[in-house]
Formats: structure tokens, sequence, C-alpha cells
């Protein structure tokens, strides 16, 4: 028996309550289990990804139950990369967190964060609806503790609208779940996916509203336009190593919606043709255009990259609306992107507000650590405006290429571009504004005593950055991997009899149907 | 050495000036000196191959499947134009060494040249368009990092941004292009795309590319209607102007033309848009530089002029316009460098670039006037020079050229244009250098130092050089020509040189030199009547086209965006119903295929009290307390409809939490208003109750759908009914689902209630250090209280009871995996048994009587819950495996012990201490708040008031 697969659940979620058990006052303690539990779960990480490298699909009946009575683990190339992808942002964030002392600023931190990696791991890893939800409550409840941790008004504030939306969704997931199971009585992913094609024509509501309901509340997780009203001051507000973090709980969504509409309501199912492939596009591409617009507008710097993480999450879903294998591939590989250029751009804020004590676009004096933080933002914003020669670049490269074939394609080229410009536009005047414009300052008595970031801070924010690098110089690599993920998601029998005919306790193979 | 190794020391050798800063400037210029140097070197050991025609390339896949190679290609033009950029870089960065002043960080400066240099060679030499395109950027990037050097002047921040602006756009534009251009080729290397003229021509997709590909050259060579922001550019110090404006940056986009040559030129489109942009803009720029009275600007606006002169000759899209072309970018480079260097020195040693504070500086900076007046001659076009060479050749080529059949206004407007041309040369040399010696420099000006005035010297070598010998250069620019060409037509066979004949070019070029100094003559009647005239501020309206844009967005953004709760929710309930009815109207429906329950006086009861309790909870919420009990009303009622509906443990389940919750809400409650206020107009609340009643309505429709209709196949609970027991263990379904067939939902269900409980924990916590504290602690409450907080007779009965209820629990625990129970209800039957005596007796007195913090029980129930779980891989199965038996101790009878129980006490745990746990914050606010807190279990004491003699006064603990 392989354990391996499910070690990314129960690691974090065994830690978790060793450290409020045992070590709630000691954060020396808390800090060395929480990274060499993060470092465990990068080989974890590592080691799955291997496993699945040629194409084998890792399935673990939980509670040894077949699907789809049992829950399972399912591990592909694509939730293993997803996987390998949040312990790597985790590892940096942490660093950050322990660097800035933000870990240290409130309680139960470090128990919250291996929670909440749980969550975020577990909703990976799932082949079961129902475990999913399970999941996304894990990392909401999780998410909203790190959200609020250090407390103060604004924070608690943008804290209950982030909680209170996100509660709409869970009730929307429950909503859509009960559909789901009231239309096809299973809730396993692969099973569905058997069940949904037996749907006949004459009968297509349920499923019909079932699969939009479903899309909306993973829509809501990838902040699409209008669904992304609680994205900005949430991640504005929230403690930065944890907005950092949250930059793959978009992703999450987009997991998600990726996962469902591939294998369970795909492209070509009659049942469920003239919805999401309607107006997921154009939904994708106002969240683009707002996000890229809110990066102009706003007044704060950490607004401004939590604007950014709506536009570059409007660019995953356009990729991904596409409903091709091209366009898939693409959205993988800019999911990789835009997770660690906005969790790096957070990161990055936050060394600016070290030596700043506040975010506000004004002329201000300089501040502790400025050329290199100043370095910094300019290799961020880079990547997250798209402009070569990070992998925001190719990422967009892919997704305009991608768009080739589709009915909007001059819509998506012209919203990406000039979205593109716009962004360029908010850092350029952002960027001058916090790191050039603070030279015409006198700089005041306060500088002189300004605090300079961290060292290990700083080896947090450059890691990130220099994944980015990574990922635009093995962008070959990466594109190739994550066009033979595409392949896989389209054509996903393998997945689907590996997880249906995989006998488990008591049951045969194909017995539930 | 490898074209790869050419494109890369630049960027490498990026990181070494920032290294050797703390080295002295010499070092950190000289180390850039020696990477520049290397490239130059390593260009020159291809010359041979270049020379004899050979195209030198050099491939790696990046991107196969998108088509984007770092593939390189050395050909004439390439060669030709990465000769300008290392070579005039060179010269640049030995000027740079000694103009930047010991303020001027030199490291940062020179990384950035070097990156911009870097990226100017990958231009020239990329042969994927892709690549292209990146290297492209990466020039307006690092252009930006360079006009903006200067941090501490607005201008150079406005400057900076405004050339990364518009050039951006540019090179949005031409990813648009390139994408196209390569899907109709089918491929993005340059050698193939070439190779398709016709293919391309004939594309119906021919026209949209040419333009976005031809946005991106006139922005990045200021073409007009883009030229705005060359001159704001001058904001930078002097070498990088020299360096951007005169060899390089500029001159990416006539690059980009006369690579594209061969398959975008000689269509009647290519030739409109071209040669039209390039005269307009040679004409304008020429009579803007000549009003100019700071010498940057005047030498950035003659450069426009000049780009404008190469476009226009590529635009003719004849051979012979491409070689006039190439050459001018040859001579313009050498003279417009010096110029730049030169108008550095001047600023350097007077202090001043005003052209109106200077003059006669012939005398006292002599070295500087030779230099200045030799190159500027050239500009003007004067005979011996290479300017005149090359502007022949246009005029020549103008007058070969018919723009909207009217054969003299390309002629004519080229005369004019060199017209204004030699006029502001001529004024270059006269109002700074000729003149009388004036005494009101703003410092006294002398030569520099050889540092300073060699680099332009140099290229003025090369301007006389040229100018003399025109027949050295030939060779090289036919050479570079024909590379252009492509093929695509033949190198005109006309020669260089300096006697033409009595042609009409010469009479042009001889109309334009006198025009200009008879121009010179009425100068300051001219520049009265230009001051009076207006004209658009081109800086002041694209600053405001940028500020009306970003309020824009601030006007779209930010009101939206405000945290006003209500509208998120509004927007996104209208949107989730508006998309769930498209999905419904879209859809079809069949006849039901079950058939209606009937409906019996006690379900219809039960509906009442529902909709009654929800009516009320609607009308009255304002009043907290009664929406309370409303809401209580409610919850019994559903938990009596599951009840109704066979499911005895929901039923159980939903009443403990009822419980549980209207307690906690009741502790809550103590701290908020008794009622709530009234916040929004009443149009808001018709709005808000239109959206609700559309949510309840599409809900109602949904379940009203769902119930009467069987699934698509078996459900899997039918295999959960009839595998409880034999797979299992148990006989209640529901409990083996919890713990056993979806056990691993449960594990982490318990963890988010864990995660709650330490939330509110952490809440209150936060909450107490910040201004909260001080709000409790000066709080009055708004209620009369009751005199007697802990009255006897309950805190007798809860003692009485806690047995009982614990009995109870542990009954219901134990029971669980055969008959309703669990250790989920269990968990809240013990909650509220110690709820119970927080109730009764207070906080302190509890928890004095507490030995295991909530935090730890509710990590140990994890914990167990957990290691359950892993306990199975020790016997090979997977994660949660449950595992049962039967044993029998005497006396007892035969029973079941399950390893499902074990997880169910983690679970009951974690209920237990995250009720409790909670329970505890919230009285953690009443403490810090007007309650006084007691040490003893009753306020009224009988037996405290008269102790027996041998009663022990209760520990005092503090906690």
């Amino acid at each position: 028996m392989n354990h391996w697969i499910i070690a990314p659940v129960v690691l974090p979620a065994v830690l978790a309550p060793f450290i409020v058990l045992a070590a709630r006052y000691h954060i020396g303690i808390q800090r060395t289990f929480s990274v060499a539990g993060v470092l465990a779960l990068m080989a974890i990480a590592l080691g799955l990804v291997v496993q699945v490298s040629d194409g084998s699909i890792l399935l673990y009946q939980l509670s040894h139950w077949a699907a789809p009575f049992g829950i399972v683990l399912v591990g592909d190339r694509l939730s293993t990369m997803m996987v390998l992808l949040t312990v790597v942002l985790a590892l940096f964030v942490l660093l950050y967190a322990i660097g800035s002392g933000w870990d240290n600023r409130g309680r139960h931190f470090h128990a919250l964060f291996q929670f909440q990696l749980m969550g975020i791991l577990g909703a990976f890893l799932t082949g079961d609806l129902f475990n999913l939800f399970v999941f996304f409550e894990v990392l909401l409840i999780a998410s909203y503790g790190l959200m609020i941790h250090a407390g103060g008004n604004a924070r608690l504030k943008a804290g209950v609208q982030y909680v209170l939306f996100n509660l709409v969704g869970s009730t929307l997931f429950l909503f859509a779940l009960g559909s789901i199971y009231a239309e096809t009585g299973t809730l396993n992913m692969a099973d569905l996916a058997n069940r949904v094609t037996l749907i006949g024509a004459e009968e297509t509501v349920g499923i019909r509203v079932a699969a939009v309901l479903l899309l909306l509340v993973f829509a809501i997780k990838a902040a699409v336009v209008p669904l992304h009203f609680w994205l900005p001051s949430s991640y504005a507000e929230a403690p930065a190593p944890v907005a950092a973090l949250f930059a793959i709980m978009t992703k999450v969504g987009a997991y998600a919606i990726i996962r469902v509409y591939t294998m369970i309501f795909p492209p070509d199912l009659q049942a469920t043709a003239g919805l999401h492939d309607l107006w997921l596009l154009p939904a994708a591409l106002v969240s683009l255009a707002i996000g890229m617009v809110g990066v102009l507008a706003a007044r704060r710097l950490d607004r401004l990259v939590a604007f950014s993480v709506i536009g570059s999450m409007g660019m995953v879903m356009v990729a991904i609306s596409l409903f091709t294998p091209a366009g898939i591939a693409a959205a993988l590989y800019y999911i990789v992107h835009s997770t660690l250029a906005g969790a790096a751009l957070f990161l990055i804020s936050d060394l600016v507000r070290t030596g700043r004590a506040n975010l506000e676009l004004t002329p201000q004096p300089p501040f502790g650590g400025l050329a290199l933080t100043a370095g910094l933002f300019f290799a961020g914003a880079i990547a997250m405006a798209g402009l070569p020669p990070l992998s925001g670049f190719l990422g967009k490269l892919l997704v305009l290429d991608a768009a080739i074939g589709s009915d909007l394609v001059v819509w998506i080229w012209v919203i990406v571009l000039v979205s593109s410009l716009i962004g360029i536009v908010g850092f350029a005047r952002a960027g001058s504004m916090v790191f050039w414009k603070s030279h015409g300052e006198a700089a005041s008595e306060v500088a002189s005593a300004m605090t300079r970031p961290a060292v290990l801070s700083y080896v947090a924010a450059g890691g990130l950055i220099s994944l980015l690098v990574a990922n635009t110089v093995f962008a070959g690599q990466m594109h190739a991997y994550t066009t033979t993920m595409a392949a896989e998601l389209f054509a996903p029998q393998p997945y689907i009899s590996t997880v249906v005919d995989t006998p488990g306790k008591l049951s045969k193979p194909k017995e539930g149907l | 050495m490898s074209l790869f190794l050419i494109v890369a020391l630049p960027f490498f050798g990026a990181l070494l000036p920032g290294l050797m800063n703390s080295a002295g400037r010499s070092a950190c210029a000289g180390v850039t000196f020696t990477v520049s140097l290397a490239a130059f070197v390593g260009l020159l050991t291809n010359l041979p191959s270049v020379l004899s025609g050979d195209v030198v390339m050099a491939r790696v896949d990046w991107m196969p499947a998108l088509g984007l190679n770092f593939t390189l290609m050395l050909d004439g033009l390439g060669f030709f134009f990465a000769l300008l950029i290392l070579g005039i870089g060179l010269l640049i960065i030995a000027y740079a060494r000694h103009y930047l002043s010991r303020d001027d960080n030199m490291g940062e400066f020179f990384t950035y040249l070097l990156l911009f240099q870097g990226a100017m060679v990958g231009i020239v030499l990329s042969d994927n368009i892709l690549l292209l395109l990146i290297f492209w950027e990466l020039t307006s990037l690092s252009s930006f990092l360079l006009i903006g050097y200067w941090k501490h002047l607005p201008e150079g921040r406005q400057g900076a941004r405004m050339a990364l602006v518009v050039t951006g756009t540019g090179g949005l534009a031409m990813i648009g292009g390139m994408l196209i251009l390569g899907q109709i080729v089918g491929s993005y290397d340059l050698s193939v795309i070439l190779a398709n003229r016709d293919l391309i021509q004939a594309d119906p997709l021919y026209v949209p590319a040419l333009i976005l590909i031809l946005l991106g050259c006139f922005t990045k060579s200021a073409q007009f209607p883009f030229h705005f922001w060359l001159p704001h550019a001058m904001a930078a110090p002097t070498p990088v102007s020299a360096y951007l404006h005169s060899a390089t940056m500029v001159k990416a986009g006539l690059f980009l033309m006369a690579r594209m040559w061969p398959v975008l030129s000689g269509t009647p489109e290519w030739f409109m848009i071209v040669t039209t942009a390039g005269l307009v803009t040679m004409v304008l720029a020429a009579v803007i530089a000549l009003f100019k009275h700071d010498l940057k600007a005047l030498l950035a606006f003659s450069t426009v002029s000049h780009l404008g002169l190469i476009t226009m000759l590529l635009g003719t899209g004849t051979a012979f316009g491409a070689m006039a072309a190439m050459f001018h970018i040859l001579n313009h480079a050498t003279f417009k460098a010096a110029l730049f260097m030169s108008a550095g020195i001047v600023d350097h040693e007077a202090h001043t670039r005003d052209i109106r504070r200077l003059g006669g500086l012939r005398t006292l900076m002599p070295v500087t006037f030779v230099i200045v007046t030799l190159a500027a001659l050239s500009m003007a076009g004067i005979p011996l020079l290479n300017g005149f060479l090359s502007k022949e050749m246009m005029l020549e080529e103008a007058t070969h050229t018919t723009l909207f059949g009217m054969p003299w206004l390309v002629p004519a407007l080229a005369t004019f244009g060199s017209l204004f041309s030699a006029a502001y040369c001529f004024r270059l040399i006269g109002h700074v250098f000729l003149g009388p010696v004036r005494n009101d420099y703003p410092a006294k000006p002398h030569d520099p130092g050889a540092g300073l005035w060699l680099p332009p010297a140099i290229l003025v070598v090369f301007v006389v050089g040229i100018g003399i010998a025109p027949f050295l250069a030939e060779p090289f620019v036919k050479l570079v020509t024909a590379s252009v060409l492509g093929g695509e037509a033949e190198v005109p066979k006309a020669y260089f040189k300096i006697w033409h004949g009595l042609v009409p070019a010469l009479f042009m070029s001889i109309a334009a030199v006198v025009g200009g100094l008879l121009l010179m003559a009425v100068y300051n009647p001219a520049l009265r009547l230009w001051d009076a005239a207006p004209r658009p501020e081109a800086k002041v309206i694209f600053e405001a086209i940028v500020e009306a844009v970003a309020r824009l967005a601030r006007r779209l953004i930010l009101p939206l965006h405000n945290g006003a709760f209500t509208r998120y929710a509004v927007i996104g309930a209208i949107a989730i119903v508006a998309a769930g009815l498209h999905a419904w109207i879209s859809g079809t429906a069949a006849a039901p295929t079950r058939t209606m329950q009937p409906a019996t006086p006690i379900a219809i009861a039960g509906w009442l009290m529902l909709v009654g309790a929800t009516c009320g909870l609607v009308l009255m919420h304002r009043d907290r307390l009664l929406s309370l009990i409303l809401i209580g009303i409610v919850g019994l009622m559903v938990s009596i409809g599951f009840a109704f509906f066979s499911a005895p443990d929901l039923a159980m389940t939903q009443f403990t939490v009822e419980v549980v919750t209207i307690i906690l809400l009741l502790l809550a409650l103590n701290f908020l208003p008794k009622r709530t206020p009234v916040e929004s107009s009443v149009l808001r609340r018709v709005r808000d109750a239109g959206v609700a009643i559309a949510g309840g309505l599409a809900t109602f429709t949904l379940a009203y759908h769902y119930l009467l209709r069987d699934a698509i196949g078996t459900p899997i609970s039918e295999f959960h009914l009839a595998n409880s027991y034999k797979g299992g263990g148990g006989t209640n379904v529901v409990n083996v689902i919890l713990v056993d067939f979806r056990g691993f939902d449960t594990y982490g269900e318990i963890i988010v209630l864990g995660i709650a409980a330490l939330l509110i924990y952490a809440l209150t916590e936060t909450l107490l250090r910040g201004p909260v504290r001080a709000r409790l602690l000066n709080r009055k409450p708004d209620q009369p209280r009751a005199g007697d907080m802990h009255p006897m007779m309950m805190v007798v009965l809860t003692r009485v009871v806690m047995p009982v209820v614990l009995m109870v629990g542990f009954y219901i625990f134990l029971r669980g995996h055969n008959e309703p129970g669990g250790g989920f209800i269990a968990g809240l039957i013990v909650s509220i048994a110690v709820v119970m005596q927080y109730m009764a007796s207070g906080f302190a007195w509890t928890s004095a009587r507490l030995k295991y913090p909530y935090h730890g029980v509710i990590g140990a129930g994890v914990l167990i819950a957990g290691l359950t779980g892993i306990g199975s891989w020790f016997v090979g199965k997977p994660f949660l495996t449950s595992d049962f038996t039967y044993v029998r101790i005497p006396p007892f009878q035969e029973f079941e012990l399950a390893t499902a129980a074990l997880f169910d006490l983690g679970v009951f745990l974690s209920v237990v201490g995250a009720v409790m746990l909670s329970l505890e914050s919230f009285s953690r606010l009443a403490r810090r708040a007007d309650e006084t807190d007691s040490e003893y279990p009753m306020d009224i004491d009988p037996s405290r008031d008269n102790p027996p003699p041998d009663a022990v006064q209760p520990a005092r603990e503090s906690v």
C-alpha cells in the first residue's frame, strides 16, 4: 500500500493539532515544526510528481471503500503539479512570515498555516465532489483565521466581508452538490463523468442548473467578475505573507473548473452545451479588464496588487474558458506564473511597508532597503504586467496563441493587450511614486530611524522572483509538461477507469451503476 | 564568437558594475567597457563570414510548441546595427565615466546601460520574431530605467513613464502584428517569414498585421504622431541621450522596418503609411527643432526629423531608397552621437544648455567647437561631410516619389525639411559658438579633459572620412542593403560619390542650404512669429490623457469596490440567479418520475410553524433577542422535520447544535445593542427584498424539481445501506457513513470546527488588545441586571443534573455505531453539561475547576482522529480503514470493539473542545466588561454566610 498521496493532507493535519497541543506558547518550536513540515511536504510533493510523470494515475481509497461509495484521492499530473506549486509557495511564504515576524503578531499562526495547507492540498488531491466541499471549508475557515491574524479594525472589517461572501459560496456549493446528487446519485467525479453521459436530451434542466451552480461556486473562488468583490479588500488587508499564500487560493477555483469542466462536463457534452461555453469567456475578459483598470485606479500599493491578482486570474480564466487543449495548457502555465508573481508582489509591498509605515501612493521620504526593494518590485511588476522577459509575457503569448480559432479572438487579443498596457501604466505610476519620487522628498527625522526588512524577508521575496525566472528559462519544458497535462485532461478515460474500476472493500467494480 | 555569447555578454556583464560599484568609478566603468569590448570583438570575429555573404545562425529551442525559439541570425543588416550599438556603446561608456558626477550611482547606471545594450543587440540579431519582441520590450524597460535614472528630477520620472507608455503601447500592438504574421506563414522564424512575401501580401490579414507592426516601429522611432516622447526622454543624463537617440533605441524601429522590408514593403498600404508618416515627421520636427532653445531639445527634434527622413526612404519601397536609408542611418549615428556628447560637454562646462544663455564659446572651447561644427555641418548637408552624401541620395529618391498623385509634393517637402534642417544646424553653430564672448555664463566654460572630447572626436573622424572618401563606405553599405532587400530586389548600381553632376538633387540641396542661411538671418522675427502661434504641447496633452484615464479608472473602480457588502451580495445573487435561470430556460424537462407525498396535518402544521417563524423573523429582525428565539423555532422545526423523515441522527444533531448555538449567540448578543439600527433606505430594502425573493423562488423551484425526480443511476446510499453492517460493523448507517464510509469528510469537518474555535479565541485575543478593550471596560449595560447572577436553584440543579447529562452523553457515544447517536452528538451533549456549570456559577468559578485547556482538547481530538486513521497504515490498509471485532469479557455480554469508535472519540473531543473554547472566548469578553467575577459557585449561599466550623474556603486560583 502506497500512502504517499495522502501524506500532503495528513502531515499538516497532524502537525497543526500537535502545535496547538504541545507548543502553543513557544514560537520557536512552532517555527521549527512548521518549516520542517513544509520541507517534508516538498519532498513528498516532488515524489508524487515523479510518480505520475509517466502518466500513471495514483488512486487512494480512503477507509478502503471503492469509488463511488467511499472517498478517493487521485493523483495525476495536474493535481500533483498543483500540490508542488502550493508547497513551494508555502515554503517561501513561511520564511517570510518568520523573517518579518508576522507569525508572532497574533495567536496560532503556524497551526492555522498548516491547516490552510491541508485544505488546499486536499482540494487538489480529492476525487470526490463532497470531499472537495469539505476541503473548501477547511481552507476557507483557516484562511479567515489567517486573514484576521494580528487584528486591527480595517482587517477585521475586510475579514467579515471575506468570510460572508465565501459562506454564500459554500451555501451555493451545497445547493450544487444537492442538485448533482439528486440528478445522478453520486458524488465521485469519475463516476459522475460516466453518469452524466447517460442523461438524455429530453431531461437536461437538472444537470444544466447543477453544472452552472457548481461553476459559479468555483468562479467565486477564482474571483471571476462579478463574483470577485470579496477579493480586493481582503487580500489588501490580510497580513502580507497570508495574502501571498492566498495567491494559490484563487487557483483552487481555477483548478476545480479545469478538473470538473474537462472531465465531468466536457465541452462536447450535449446536455450542458450552450452554458458556460457561452458566458464564461466574456466574464473572464471583464475580470481581466477590471483587474488591470483597478491597478491603475488603486490608491494603495496593496490594493493595487490585489487588483492585479484579479486581472491575472482573469487571464487564467480567459485561457481556461477556451476549453481547448491549447487553452488549458496555456492556463496551467499561466497559473504557475500568476501564483508566484502575485505572491512575490504581496511580499514586496510588505517590504515597502516595513520601512514606510503605510502603502499610500503618495510621495514620502526614502525608506529602509529602498534600492533592493525597488529592484524586486520592478521584477515583480514586469512579471505581473506581462512584460518580457519574465514568464508573464510568455504566458500571455501562449494565451493569445491559444485564442486563435475562438469566435471571440479579436476581443481576446484587444482586451488582453490593452489591459496589459493599462497595467503597465498603473505599475509604472505606482512604482515611480513609491521608489523614485521619494528621492525628491527631504528625508525627515523619522527616516534616520527607519527599519530595514530582515534578510530572510528578502530571501523569501527574492526566492519567488527567482522561481519566476526559472519558470521563464524552462518555459519550454514547463509548457511541454502542461501540454501533456492538458492532453491527459481531455482524454480522461484512464483517470475514470482507474477510479471506478479499482475494487475496494466488499465491492466489485461497476456495482453501483 | 558564438552569437549567443555576444547577446549574453552584456546581460551577464550587467551584474558586474553593481558589484564593482564600491571599487571606484574607474573600476566600475572599466568592467563595463571590458564587457562591451568583449562583445564588440566577438562581433568582429564574425566579420569575415558576413563579408562573404554568409548568414551566421545559432539556435536553441526554448518553447518549440509556441514557435518561440532562441534563434539568432547575423547577416549584413544585423552586423551593421550590432556594430553601431556596440561601437558607439564603447564610446558612450568612456564618455559617461567622465560625465557622471560623484553623486551619481555609477554602478546602477552602467547596469542599466548594459541591460539596454544587450536588449538592443538581441533585437538586431534575433531570427525569431517572438524573441525579437522580447528584446524589443526589454529595450523599453531598460530605457525606462535609464531615462528615469535621475530619480529626483520630476522631468526624468515623467519622461521615463512617457517613453515606457508610448513605446510599450507600440510593443503591445506589435505583439498582435507578429502573431498574425506568424499565423499567416506558419512560423515565427524570420528566415521563413522573409521567404514568403507573396503569401503574406495576399493574405487578408496583411493590412492589420502591417498596421500593428508599424505602430510598434513608429512609436519606437518617434514617428508622427508618436514623436512627442523622445524630446522628453532628454531628461536623462546626456550619455543616455547620446546612446539611445543616435545609434540605438530609436533606430530599432527603423531596423525592424528594414528587416521586414522584403515582405511588408512594396504595397500601396506600406508606401502610403510609411512615406507619409516619415515625410510629416521630417518636416514637422525640423521646424520645431529650429525654435528649441535647449541644446538637447534641439538635437532631440533634429533626431526625430532625421528618423522621419529615413522612414520616408524606407517607405518608398525602392532598392535605392533602402540603400539611402541604410547609408543615412550610418551617417546619422556618427554625427548625432558626436553632437549629443558635445551638448553634454557644453552643459557640463557651462552649466547650462540654454542656447539663449550661450554664445561665443568658439574661443573658450575650441576643441568642442571644431567637433560640433564638423558634425553639425554634416547634418546640414554640406559637401565633404558624410551627411551631404546621404542627404543627396534622399533628395534624389524624393524626386522619383509621387505621393497622392502629386509628383512635386515629396521633393518640395523634402527640400523644405532640409532647409529647416540646415537652419537649425547653423543656429547650433552660430548661437552657441560664434558671436561675442559673454560674461554671464553660469560657469566659466573651458574645454574638458580628453575623456569627454575624445569619444565625439573619434566619431567626427568617421564623419569627415566618409564624407571625403565615400567609396570606403560603399561596399559595406551595399552589403547591408543587399541583406535588407533579401533578394526581393537588385542592389542599385549607383556609386557613392561627392559629385553626381548637375542633378535636381544638387539644386534642391543648394536651395536648402541657402534657404537655411537666409532663415537664420531672419531668425528673431521668425521666433516671435513661432512663439505667437498657438501649438499643442504634447506633454501636457499626454499627461492630461493619462490623468483622465486614471481618474476614469478611479471613478469606475473605487465606488464599485468601496466595501458595501450588500451591494456585493446583490450583484453576486443576481448573477447567480441569472446564470441559473439561463441554464433552466435553455434546458429540457420531462415529466416527474415520483408522485407527491400526501400532506398530513402534522406536516402542514410544521410547515406553517416554519413559514410563520421565518416571516416573523423577516418582520421583526430588528429586535435581536426576538429574532434569536425565532431562529430557535426554525431550528427546532428543522430537527422535527428530520425526525419526521426518519433521520433520528440528524434530528438529534440538529437539536443539540441548536441548543449550543443559541447559548453562544445569547452570549454574543450580550455585547451588542438590543436592536438593529435602520441603516438603509426603503428603496434599497425593496431592492434587497426583490433579490431575496428571486433567490428564494429559484431555490424552491430547484428543490421542487429534484424532489420529484429520480436520479439517473442508483444512488450510492443504496450501497451504504446494504453494507453498513457487513463492512462497517454498525447498523446505524448514518454513523457508519460518518466514521467509516465517509470518515474522511468527518475528519475534515472536525478540523473545520476546531479551527473555528481557535479562530474565535484568536479573534478575542486581538480584540482585547485593541480599542475594543477600552470600550468594554467603559460599557454600561443597557438593561437592568438581576441582582442574583448565580441563583442558588440553578446552581444546585445543574450540579445534580451534570452527572446525568454526562452519563447520557457517554451512552449516546457508545450506542452511536448501531443506534442513533455518536461522537458528534455526544460531544455536544457533554458540552451542554459543562456550559450549564458556566451559566450557573460563572466563568471564574468554573474555569478554576478545569484541568484541561480547551486548545489541548481540540488538538487531542484532531490528533486522535488522525492517528486512528494512520493506524490502519500499520496493517497495510488505507487511511481510516476501519476494523471491528466482537469480544466478550465476563461477566458482560459479547460486545463490539471498532476502530471507528476511536475515531469517534476524536470527533467527540474536538466537538467538546471547540464548543467550550468558543464559549470561553465569549466569556473573556464579558470578564473585561462590567461583570464582576466571583470565586463562589453562587451569589447567595447560606452556608458561606454561616459556615460550619470545618468548612474549607474554596481554593482561590488565579486564572
